[in-house]
């Protein structure tokens, strides 16, 4: 039989995913595997006969390679004879530093790293992670790319994204030989952004040297290293390989970052039966040995894969702070779309997003995902503002700051001026005006004018035979009336002479001042302690272009002409068809319309009308000691000649009441303020007029908003704060009338 | 000119004046003058290989072994011609080279003064002989 609440819930965006049991023989378990060695290091003479359920003999390319350049002999004998639940609670005692437990790390096997990590639950995976971070501040990384490869598009993008406060900005390329012209875009639009910021372009390795030889990019992440030898060999690379193209990058001037990941070996189909998270240890241990700063991680690309499985989002934390635990810088994935359910994927980010890590996002997308070419787009160019205010309800800091719209317009538009003067400047294809105009204020490449791309990939071949570099970049940039940007993007080439970008975690703010985990390190000791949100940053990360001043909210018509007139002390009626209508102590005076916008004339007008149409006759009081609605009307029922009374909020929340009742009991509620038109006021009198004449009545039909409160909260605390500021204490009920209205000239 | 890598971090901040480029230039007469002067030439921009010893000390002093050696190797291959660079990558990548290949290219990579990356390339390729990463000859 089908319900139709599961059908409901079938049609979800949640359900075109599928969850699978566990199937740890093709690696399909996220941590803890039964076929997981247990952790064991056998030392002799300082060699390492036996490590994690292998002889040497048996040692695969990591194994060795880990052993050779990793594993610290000296700290190994004391970090391995430790309890796992001992070292697990120093991961999580904010008494232990974190230098402390980067130095066990050192002496820690592959086994013995990913049993710890299991023994911790998801917030102990947080409080381990905001200690073991490598660098004091989060940051983040953006991702800008666009189908068309359009230049002022990648500038305009990767100058907003800079001035948005991201740290580093990712391209790649759809067709390989636009290299160049995307990594001279991205270049030229961030540095017109923000100073500092530095870029990539992930290609091809010989291309991508290429590049930064020329001073075109400043780091590289695309060194992807797997945990069973043939999945790293089916990647054409051995340990020895990608550790010696990380130190060829770094003598080029390259910051390198490493890649791994849950869930990669079981999707290349060499998991070897072992564990998600055993095998990203493994991956983990050989990317410290072969010397990396750090790791872009967090599962990447196969995301998806990881949350198929019980317990897929715990092991990505859980691989993110291994790698913190191993010094190494960590760009923490939420790169790749996790899940199509808004909330799965909101949940999943929590756990980077929270503690912070250097780049809570290895690739937020700033252009709508339709142009994210990497296929990411996670979060994208309209989640921006749900980040922004998340950030903001959190009072977390993960590295994307507000900016006003008007500014982002007139940076983008810089940046495609900007890219279209440097390639004027250097015989590339033109950028016209047309596009510049279409980067600056369109959505995404669809709006973008078609160029000529087999002009521009010839013209991308000969400018890299023509040796064209970033200095050259720099000149035509000078020549063009962008000196500040010149200036910037010089300022990246003297970083490169420096080098300090190759030390761990490192960014560059716009004063060219280098922050890494060497200078500017993570201290954080508990509550008080390391990066907390406060002062200027937390300033500026609360002030999002959409908050508005409370005190506009309710700016009421101070001159207009009166809508009531007051006639002294109101005393009991005597009429038994009398309806009271009794109104807040602010009602049309210090507010004058409800929080539906209705004019309080034009209430009070519905409500007495319905009181003839029921037969009663309507009498307006003011009640003044109170602002609580019950009370107002349990006053007026008091003061009525029926005991019947209606009272009234300034905001428009009703009640029908009568005087025997309790005054928190009444006869018809009506809490939907902002729902009500003027047909409900008019038969609510209607109504009241009805019990006052002892009739049977029928309620009010009333329409239920779930969302009226989350939409309007805010006004009705702002507009029930006038009414009590208008309370007089003790001061007794006065009688109100309509004011007869100025004819209009 | 004495060096303290616990306290000269960042370099082009803290100690501009052991930096220079390739040529000589010192780091703070890389300005947009000079550029415009025609006085630098896109070969200066670039880290010298006592830059990256520099920096090799400064990962050691912060307790970090593994990236030190490797940015001891950068130091070293700072001198290396690209397209020797990538003929070694390529020639460590699962079997690319034979034994004796392997060998060569470590012995080159010894003229240019690249003696821990060439034990680098000699230690692989004892493991790669152990595990069948080698090309057959």
């Amino acid at each position: 039989m089908r319900s139709e609440r599961f059908a409901s819930r079938d049609r979800r965006e949640l359900h075109r995913e599928q969850l699978i049991s566990p199937l740890p023989e093709l690696g399909l378990v996220a941590s803890g595997g039964p076929n997981d060695p247990e952790p064991e290091l056998v030392v002799v003479s300082g060699a390492v006969l036996r490590m994690d359920g292998k002889d040497a003999a048996d040692f695969d390319v990591i194994d060795r390679f880990v052993v050779a350049h990793g594993l610290d002999l000296e700290v190994a004998a004391e970090a391995m004879a430790l309890e796992d639940a001992e070292v697990a609670r120093r991961l999580v005692d904010v008494d232990v530093p974190r230098v402390e437990l980067v130095r066990l790390a050192r002496g820690l096997t592959p086994a013995k790293l990913a049993r710890v990590i299991g023994l911790l639950d998801p917030v102990e995976l947080m409080l381990a992670l905001k200690k073991l971070r490598a660098r004091r501040a989060p940051s983040n990384q953006a991702h800008v790319t666009n189908l068309k490869e359009s230049p002022a598009l990648l500038a305009a993008d990767a100058a907003e994204a800079a001035r948005r406060g991201f740290a580093e900005i990712e391209t790649t390329v759809g067709v390989a030989r636009y290299a160049p012209l995307n990594a001279i875009a991205l270049l030229v639009g961030s540095q017109t952004g923000r100073p500092g910021v530095m870029t990539q372009c992930a290609v091809e390795e010989r291309r991508n040297l290429e590049l930064a030889i020329r001073g075109l990019v400043t780091y590289a992440e695309t060194l992807s290293v797997y945990g069973t030898e043939p999945v790293f060999v089916d990647g054409d690379d051995t340990p020895w390989s990608k550790a010696f193209l990380g130190a060829a990058y770094a003598s080029r001037g390259v910051k390198v970052r490493f890649t791994s990941g849950t869930g990669s070996e079981a999707l290349m189909g060499y998991a070897q039966g072992l564990s998600m998270l055993y095998l990203e240890a493994r991956c983990l241990a050989a990317v410290r040995a072969a010397g990396s700063q750090g790791v872009q991680n967090g599962s990447i690309s196969c995301v998806a894969l990881v949350l198929s499985v019980p317990g897929g989002t715990r092991a990505i934390l859980g691989e993110n702070v291994l790698a913190a635990w191993l010094d190494l810088e960590v760009a923490s994935g939420n790169d790749a779309i996790a899940s199509h359910s808004e909330i799965r994927k909101t949940a999943k980010l929590m756990g980077q997003f929270l503690p912070g890590t250097d780049f809570v996002t290895s690739g937020y997308s700033v252009m709508p995902r339709h142009d994210n070419t990497f296929g990411g787009g996670n979060f994208d160019a309209d989640d921006i503002d749900e980040w922004l205010t998340v950030q903001r309800d959190w009072q977390v800091d993960a590295g994307i700051e507000p900016v006003a719209e008007d500014e982002v317009v007139r940076i983008r538009e810089r940046a495609a001026r900007a890219v279209q003067a440097v390639f004027s400047e250097l015989d590339l294809p033109p950028v016209s005006d047309e596009e510049v105009g279409a980067a600056t204020t369109g959505y995404d490449s669809r709006g973008m004018p078609d160029r000529d791309r087999a002009a521009d990939v010839e013209a991308a071949d000969e400018l890299l035979a023509r040796g064209v570099s970033g200095l050259d970049v720099v000149l035509a940039l000078d020549r063009n009336g962008f000196g500040d940007v010149a200036e910037a993007v010089l300022s990246m080439q003297r970083q490169r002479v420096s080098a300090d970008y190759l030390q761990t975690a490192a960014i560059i703010d716009s004063e060219g001042l280098v922050h890494s985990a060497v200078n500017d390190p993570n201290v954080y000791a508990g509550p008080g302690t390391g990066y907390r949100l406060e002062g200027e940053r937390w300033a500026l990360l609360q002030s999002l272009p959409n908050v508005v001043d409370p005190l506009e909210l309710t700016g009421g018509e101070p001159e207009a002409e009166p809508i009531v007139v007051e006639r002294g002390e109101a005393v009991k009626g005597d009429d038994p068809a009398e309806v009271v209508v009794a109104v807040g102590p602010a009602f049309a005076a210090a507010i004058r319309r409800t929080i539906a916008d209705l004019h309080h004339r034009d209430v009070l007008e519905a409500i007495c009308d319905g009181v003839r149409e029921g037969g009663g006759v309507p009498r307006i009081v003011r009640v003044r000691r109170v602002a609580d609605v019950a009370f107002i009307a349990h006053d007026g029922a008091r003061l009525s000649g029926s005991g019947v009374a209606l009272g009234l909020q300034s905001k428009g929340t009703a009640v029908i009441h009568r005087a025997d009742l309790e005054p928190l009991d009444n006869l018809e509620l009506f809490g939907m303020s902002p729902l009500y038109t003027l047909e409900s006021y008019r038969a609510m009198g209607q109504n009241a007029a009805g019990y006052a004449l002892g009739k049977r009545v029928g309620p009010v039909p009333t329409q239920l908003d779930n969302y009226a409160r989350a939409k309007l909260i805010v006004r009705t605390t702002l507009l029930h704060a006038r009414e009590t500021q208008a309370v007089v204490a003790g001061a007794a009920p006065v009688e109100l009338e309509l004011a007869v209205p100025v004819p209009s000239t | 000119m004495s060096f303290d890598p616990k306290r000269d971090y960042p370099l082009g901040t803290r100690r501009p004046d052991l930096v220079s480029t390739p040529g000589g230039l010192p780091l703070a007469e890389v300005t947009l003058d000079a550029l415009r002067d025609g006085r630098i030439d896109s070969g200066e921009i670039r880290a010298t290989p006592e830059t990256l010893r520099l920096q090799s000390e400064v990962a050691r002093a912060a307790g970090r072994k593994p990236l030190a050696e490797s940015l001891e190797r950068a130091a070293e291959l700072a001198a290396v011609p690209d397209e020797l660079l990538l003929a070694v990558y390529t020639a460590l990548r699962p079997r690319r080279a034979t034994a004796a290949e392997l060998e060569d290219w470590a012995a080159r990579l010894e003229t240019h003064g690249a003696a821990r990356t060439a034990a680098f390339v000699r230690e692989a390729a004892t493991a790669y002989a152990e595990r069948g990463l080698l090309a057959h000859a």
